[in-house]
């Protein structure tokens, strides 16, 4: 299954929603899309923006400061 | 009901001030609205409309304590750090999202602003009230910033 991978690490809001808007436009239905970032609240909103287009949310991993979070469209 | 196809949430901002820190606000909630599935857009009136002008969209002064451009130039500095996205890098997006731009015909003649001297490749649309309150009535946010 393709993947698409964004990388919004050291950027603040409204930035990492709107790149995980952009690749889910982007991507096809099924496809799994995973961002890595930085921003405390991002990693709180981005699984609410994932619920209000309802897509899935995959998995929150956390380490270090830097999250990763993947979606399926 | 029932068969309806459900329309997206929207979002309909007045930009009434041109402020440097207002039109982030107005920027940063439109683009919030569009990531998260609603449609959104900004009607630019009175001193906001200066923002749309040619190379005019970081022009803008801040509300408080500006200083002459201190300020202004104190908090760019802090924005800088913070790594904050630019007001061009907001519209842009905010426009590929699908948000629209609104430009108030009746003030840009209080103004003294002719269409010429906008940035049109930005406006999607001009209107007066009867297109804002027609934007407003089916919209869940609406702001005046």
């Amino acid at each position: 299954m393709a993947e698409l991978k964004i990388d919004v690490t050291g950027e603040t809001c409204p930035v990492p929603l709107v790149e995980l808007r952009k690749a889910l436009r982007k991507a096809s239905p099924g496809e799994i899309v995973e961002v890595v970032g930085t921003h405390p609240a991002s990693k709180k909103e981005i699984p609410m923006a994932v619920e209000a287009l309802g897509s899935e949310l995959v998995d929150v991993d956390e380490k270090d400061g830097i999250w990763k979070i993947r979606v399926r469209k | 009901m029932g068969d309806d196809i459900k329309k997206p949430d929207k979002s309909t901002i007045i930009v009434h001030s041109g402020d440097m820190d207002k039109i982030y606000s107005a920027l940063i909630v439109s683009n919030g609205a569009l990531s998260m599935g609603m449609e959104a857009s900004l009607f630019f009136t009175f001193w906001g409309l200066q923002r749309l002008q040619k190379g005019g969209l970081e022009k803008g002064p801040l509300s408080k304590m500006h200083f002459l451009g201190l300020g202004k130039w104190m908090i760019k500095g802090r924005m800088k750090k913070a790594n904050v996205a630019s007001l061009e890098r907001l519209l842009n997006d905010f426009r590929e999202l699908g948000g629209k731009v609104i430009a108030c015909e009746m003030t840009m003649e209080i103004m003294g602003i002719d269409k010429k001297d906008l940035n049109q490749d930005i406006i999607d649309e001009y209107g007066a009230v009867g297109t804002y309150v027609n934007e407003a009535r089916n919209s869940k946010i609406t702001l005046f910033i």
